[in-house]
Parts: structure tokens; sequence; C-alpha cells
């Protein structure tokens, strides 16, 4: 047998990435929290804001989880093998690399009293002339906030259910229920659903606990008095006082508490929907009328979700060139470019980093991607369930209730604040998500074009470079595109361990949203949100060009 | 370079059950036939020659190739040429550039690696075709692409994994006089899996099943 060199290592070195960060995050946010007699807990407890702000992180997490589910599972299930499913196919990329924070202005951008939608209805059907009084944004209940959440979890669900469908033989499997008289929504839930559910859970389980304690979302969709547990958590870190750091890291550890109930729940209401779904097979579940109403239903989600992103977006790029527009012009008067020309040297330098950090975090990402992937292929090593765990890892525990420790790690070390820190705390996030992305290509790979370079003399190495890199440019190039998006949309790692002074796009533009300045917003969000598109743009049109003579590479549909 | 291809009491065994006992020598220029239903192992026998044998098979024998033991040898360096069911012609290199990277590394300089690969397209018939992109090469044109590059690697045996399977009958023939008078030609030991007669037949070698069985035609 050959013995592996340091490639034989990748995976190991790759999992201590991922749980060493998340591990010794939760230590130092155990310690502070339980340190001097829990003075951080007596703290927490005394906050009369506490059982509304726990309340509001699981409504609308599980709300948002729940719904996020069922849209997408709705669409799938009744527009499989249609051509509106494949048309949601080619939108689904670039809607998933718009950032959290995107989103979430675009969306406030649409809704507030003073937004599109309101401008449209206004002042024909609502007889406004002023922006209502109404608490629609930062509504008390959460609502908004969850509308936000859904809109950008459908995308990343529905994208790992295509990632899982292929294993559940939906076309024979849906084509036998539907042929022993299931309608068709019965037939996908009878047949189809058990184990692509399987293969969906982790993505739901991290959809939970994102949603749960997503905090830029919920600084600017969410209720404020109080706010949701994790942006309290935030504002508390911000508190110059170091009590507030105390009660802040009390805080981080019942967030974590409040999660790991509601997965626990999750895995209870798995249970109990299994028992319900045997029950109805065996009871003959037809359900024929349900198949028109999920239809119409699926379609109309289906479209709400892409309309509420991009129409929050084409609202926050119309801003950002608005001269004049006042409330109910449905159109600014007129378009100037003096917002974009007076910021240009701020937007620059904080793209410029954005960028840098993206780039670093990425590459890195890969690197190490690519390692574990080829060590897997080389050495013949069968990836454990386990290592899924593990790259779920930092997906599933709060982002909150890890960052405000490794902060104080990053403080002791004096890396607190440089931009290489954190790119490194990034590298934590965007490595899952492009190994995620680019894993089923890789080894859906022709093995036999390894036997084959091998059997002519070429080294494992030069397989490796000269026929498997090129021949998957195409896939490696979008994981890279992925993990770009998922660095540019970073808030919390970037905030806490850049401790304020690394501002990124993302950063800016949750420190604008609440201020007023909706052109300058405007700038700000586009630019966050043009970054991801261009690399998604490149991965593909540079495998395009490279291989525009070489018919054998071209996409096959 | 040529020499023998010798199994020495080749035995592969997966689980309990034996699927692969060959132990013969095969001369430069000889093709050795293994036939036998699907799942019997003739794919095993070859992976065992290649060196790219899962690690779920137990090994024991020994394969010497020209007077090397090349038994625990990794795949690249065993000299050990296969040919596939496919042509399995890398679709992002150009016919030429498919042909340049079997090349040896000890070829060096520009213009002598080109030479080698135009005169191999000479003498494939394909004269020319350097710059084409392996796509829009009918089925003999890649076959014969697949061949001519196993060849520039400069292999001391050669494999042959039902490589006349997948071509029309008209192609077939002669496609096969064109790998058999090649591998005659350069005097190379050959191993040809099939489960066609004809493919045997006209191998003109031993016929043995991968338990190293006699098979009568």
């Amino acid at each position: 047998m050959i013995t592996g060199g340091p490639l034989r290592w990748a995976p190991r070195l790759t999992l201590a990435l991922l749980v060493v960060p998340v591990a010794a995050g939760l230590l130092g946010t155990l310690i502070p929290a339980f340190s001097n007699d829990a003075k951080g807990f007596r703290a927490l407890l005394d906050w009369p804001g506490l059982s509304p702000a726990v309340w509001l992180s699981l409504t609308t997490g599980v709300a948002a989880t729940a719904l996020s589910l069922a849209a997408t599972l709705l669409l799938v299930a009744s527009l499989w093998g249609t051509r509106v499913f494949a048309l949601i196919q080619h939108l689904l990329a670039p809607l998933l690399s718009v950032p959290h924070a995107a989103a979430a202005l675009g969306l406030a951008f649409l809704i507030a009293p003073s937004g599109w939608i309101a401008r449209l209805l206004s002042p024909w059907a609502t007889g406004w002339t002023q922006p209502p009084d109404l608490l629609i944004l930062n509504d008390p209940y959460g609502v908004s906030l969850t509308l936000g959440l859904v809109t950008k979890e459908v995308p990343f669900l529905f994208l790992m259910t295509l990632a899982a469908l292929p294993q559940a033989d939906v076309a024979r499997r849906i084509n036998v229920a539907q042929s022993l008289g299931a309608g068709r929504i019965a037939a996908f839930v009878i047949s189809v659903l058990p184990s692509l559910y399987s293969q969906l859970r982790l993505p739901v389980y991290a959809v939970l606990a994102y949603s749960m304690t997503a905090v830029e979302m919920a600084m600017i969709l969410g209720p404020t008095r109080p706010a949701t547990l994790s942006a309290q958590v935030v504002i508390w870190m911000a508190d110059p006082m170091l009590t507030g750091r105390a009660t802040a890291a009390a805080g981080a550890v019942l967030q974590l508490a409040v999660v790991i109930a509601a997965l626990l729940a999750w895995v209870l209401a798995e249970r109990i929907a299994a028992l319900v779904l045997i029950r109805l097979a065996e009871g003959g579940l037809r359900a024929h009328a349900l198949d028109a109403v999920a239809r119409g239903l699926a379609v109309l989600t289906g479209t709400a979700t892409a309309a509420a992103l991009i129409l929050g977006l084409a609202g926050l790029a119309v801003w950002s060139v608005a001269g004049l527009w006042q409330f109910p012009d449905a159109l600014p008067a007129s378009l100037s470019l003096k917002t974009w020309m007076r910021a240009a040297p701020d937007l620059a330098s904080t793209g410029g980093l954005t960028l840098l950090i993206a780039a670093a975090a990425t590459a890195l990402s890969l690197a190490l991607v690519l390692a574990c992937l080829e060590a897997e292929h080389r050495y013949a090593l069968s990836p454990q369930t386990g290592a899924l765990w593990v790259l779920y890892l930092p997906l599933l525990v709060p982002q909150v209730a890890f960052l405000p420790g490794l902060q104080i790690a990053a403080l002791r070390s004096g890396v607190e604040g440089h931009w290489l820190a954190v790119a490194a705390a990034h590298l934590v996030f965007v490595l899952p998500y492009v190994f995620l992305s680019l894993a089923p290509a890789w080894r859906a790979w022709d093995p036999r074009v390894s036997v084959a370079g091998l059997s002519l003399g070429a080294t494992p190495a030069r397989v490796f470079w000269r026929l498997r890199l090129p021949m998957l440019l195409r896939p490696v190039l979008t994981a890279a595109a992925v993990g770009l998006a998922v660095s540019v949309g970073q808030y919390l790692p970037t905030l806490l361990i850049g401790g304020g002074r690394v501002e990124t796009l993302t950063t800016e533009a949750v420190a604008l949203s609440s201020g007023g300045n909706r052109r300058l917003i405007g700038t700000y969000a586009l630019l966050q949100m043009v970054l991801p598109a261009l690399g998604f743009a490149l991965a593909l049109l540079v495998p395009a060009m490279l291989f525009r003579n070489r018919r054998g590479m071209a996409v096959s549909a | 370079m040529t020499g023998v291809l010798e199994l020495q009491d080749l035995q592969i065994t997966q689980g309990q059950t034996r699927v692969v006992a060959l132990d013969l020598t095969i001369a430069p220029g000889e093709v050795l036939t293994i036939m036998g239903p699907s799942g019997s192992g003739k794919s095993t026998a070859l992976a065992a020659i290649m060196g790219t044998l899962a690690p779920a098979f137990r090994t024991t024998g020994r394969v010497i190739l020209a007077g090397r033991d090349i038994t625990t040898l990794p795949p690249h360096l065993r000299r050990v040429g296969l040919l596939f069911q496919d042509d399995v012609l890398f679709p992002h290199l150009s016919v030429g550039a498919n042909l340049a990277f079997a090349l040896p590394p000890s070829v060096k300089g520009r213009i002598a690696r080109r030479a080698l690969v135009d005169a191999a397209l000479d003498q494939a018939d394909l004269s020319g075709f350097a710059a084409r992109d392996p796509a829009t090469l009918s089925g003999g044109q890649r076959a014969r692409v697949a061949l001519m590059r196993t060849l520039l690697a400069q292999p001391c045996a050669l494999l042959l994994d039902e490589p006349f399977s997948r071509l029309d009958a008209g192609l077939r023939a002669q496609i096969r006089s064109f790998v058999l008078s090649r591998i005659r030609k350069e005097g190379l030991p050959a191993v040809l899996v099939t489960h066609d007669p004809e493919d045997a037949q006209a191998a003109g070698g031993r016929v043995v099943t991968p338990l190293g069985i006699p098979v009568k035609l």
C-alpha cells in the first residue's frame, strides 16, 4: 500500500479547522457566563425583556423554518418535471447569492409604510398622502422578520432538495404511486418525501438554527422592544461596560439552550410526522382534490418569494440613483448618480476589503476542500456520517453562541481587528458551503479518466492538475462563487472578530440600516449583492470561454 | 522495450469467494483472452494487473512484467497500457494534446514531442487531426486515437477491457484488426477481456476463464 504524504492528513486537518473554533468559541462563551457567581445570568434574568425575546426567537425561527420547508416541498411536489420547475432552477443560484442583509434591506424598502408597495397603492387605493404611521417593519410579532427569513431560506432548501432528488428516484416512484390511484401530492408525500427528507434533515436543522439566531436580519426587520435574543446579545456585547459582556455571554448560552430545545422538539415532530405518514399510506391516501390547490399555491409562493427578493433588490437599485422621491410617487422625480459619486471612495475601499477577505477565505477553503476530496479519491477513503455532521457544525451551532468566545480569544492573542483574522473566521462558514457545493460533482467524475491517465504513466498529481481540475473547472468555480457569496454576506464574524474596525459592505449596510439614508443604504446593499453575482457570472463565463471549442465539455442539461 | 508478462499464481478473493486464479506467461505479441459472464472477475483480473484494485479484494501471487516485479507498484509506474470499452479521450484536450499527454517526460522539446504526435496520427490515418476537438471525431477515429495514445506512453504490456463491444459491427472488425496488428508489430504481451467469441478467435491466443480454466470456442 502506498503511504500518503501530507495529503492524507487533509480531511483530519479540515475537520479540526471546523471543530476547534466552534468548541473553543463555545468554551470562551461558557466561562464568562458562569464566572463571578454567574453574575451574567442574574443580570439576564433581571432583564424584563427576557421571556418575550426568547419567545420571539422560538416563534420566528420555527415559523420561518416550517414555512420555508413547506414552500420548498410544495414547489417540488407539484412542479417537479414541469417547465416552471426548470425556470426556478435557473433563478436559484442568483437568488441564493443575495446576502441576507441585502435581502432584508430590499424587503424593508418594499414593505415599509413608505415603501414601494404602499407607494404603488397610494393614494388611489389607500388614500394615503403621507406614509401611514403603521408598525409594519420591525413589527412586535416578528412577522416581517419571518418573511425575510423565508425569502432567503427557500432558495437554500430548494437547492439542497435538488441535490437530494436524484437519490430519491422521483419519476418512477411518483409514476407507480399515481398508477395505483394516488393524486400527485399524495404520491409525492408517500413515496418520495421519506427518503428525500432523510437527506434534507441536516440542511433543515441548519435553517432552524440559523433562523432562530439570525442577527443582521433581526436588526433590520425584527422587533426592537425587545429585540430577538440573539440581536439583544449583540447589543449587550457592544456595551462598553464589562457587565454587558457577562450578560451577553449568559444570553448566548441561553440562546444555545433554546436552539437545542427547538432542535429536539423538531426531531420529535419528525417522528410524529413519520407515524402520521404511515397511517396516511395505509389509509390509502388519494387526495386528488389537493393537487390543483397545491399547484396554485406552489406557483403563488414561488412567485412571491422570488418577487420579494427581486423587487426588493430593484427597490435598492432605484433608491441608490434616486433624486427627489416624494411619497406617494411610485418612481423618483429625477435620477442622479450623486449618491454613487459621493460614496464612491468609501464604497471602493470597503468593497476592496470585502473582496480581499472573501478571496482569502474562499481560496483557502477551496484548497482544503480539494485536498480532502483528492485524498478521499486517492486513498479510497469513504466519508463517514460523522464527518458530515462536523461539516454542518458551524451551521448548526448558533453564531452568537460561539463567536463571542472566539472574539475573546482573538482579543487575547492580539489578532482582533486584523482582516486576516476576519478571513480566518469566515473560513469556518465558507468551507462547509464550498464542500457541499463541490463534493457531488467531484465525486461524480468518471474514475476511468483517472485510470486512463495513470495507465499512460501520469503521476496522481499530474492526473489531478491536468485532467481532473480542468475537467471540473465549472463546478470548482461555482463552489468558489458560493464561497465568495457566503463570505461577502457574513455579518457577525466580521463585526466581532474585526472588533468593529474591519468594515465590509455587509457591516456597513447593517450599520446604515438604522439611519434613514435610503440612497446610501441602496448603494451599499447593491454592491454587496453585485460582488457575489459577478462571481457566479465568472463561474459561468470562464469555462464557457476556455472550452468553447470542446463539445464534450458543454453543460449537459 | 518488450518482454513477457507473467502472472505467477495470481489469486484474488472477495470475502470468501475466489474470483481470479491465473498462473500463466504471456509472450511478446501474444494476446491472452479472458472470457466469462459479466461479474465473473474478468475486470478484476485486469484491475489487479493495472494496480487499481479496490481494497475490498485480497490478492496473492505476483505480476512480473519484462523481468520487473510490478505487484506492489502504483499504477503510473507499471508501464501497463489500458484500452477501455469507451475511448475515454480527455474531453478538454485537443486530439493532439490527448496524444502528447501520453508521451513520457523523457521526450524533451516541443518540436520533438509534436513530431511524435504527428507520426502517431499518420499511422492511424488521422493526419492533420491534431487541433481537432475529440468530440467531433467518429467512433472509429476516436478508437484509433485511443490506441495510439496508449502506445505513445511506451507500455510494456497492453490490457484490453472489451474495447470493441461498443463499436457497430462494420467498424468492429476493422478496429479489431488495427489494434491486434499494432500489438503484434510492437511485440507487446496483451490481455483481452471480452464476452464475444469472435474477438477471442481474432486474437488467436489462449482463451481462459478468470479462474484459469481453458475455454473451447
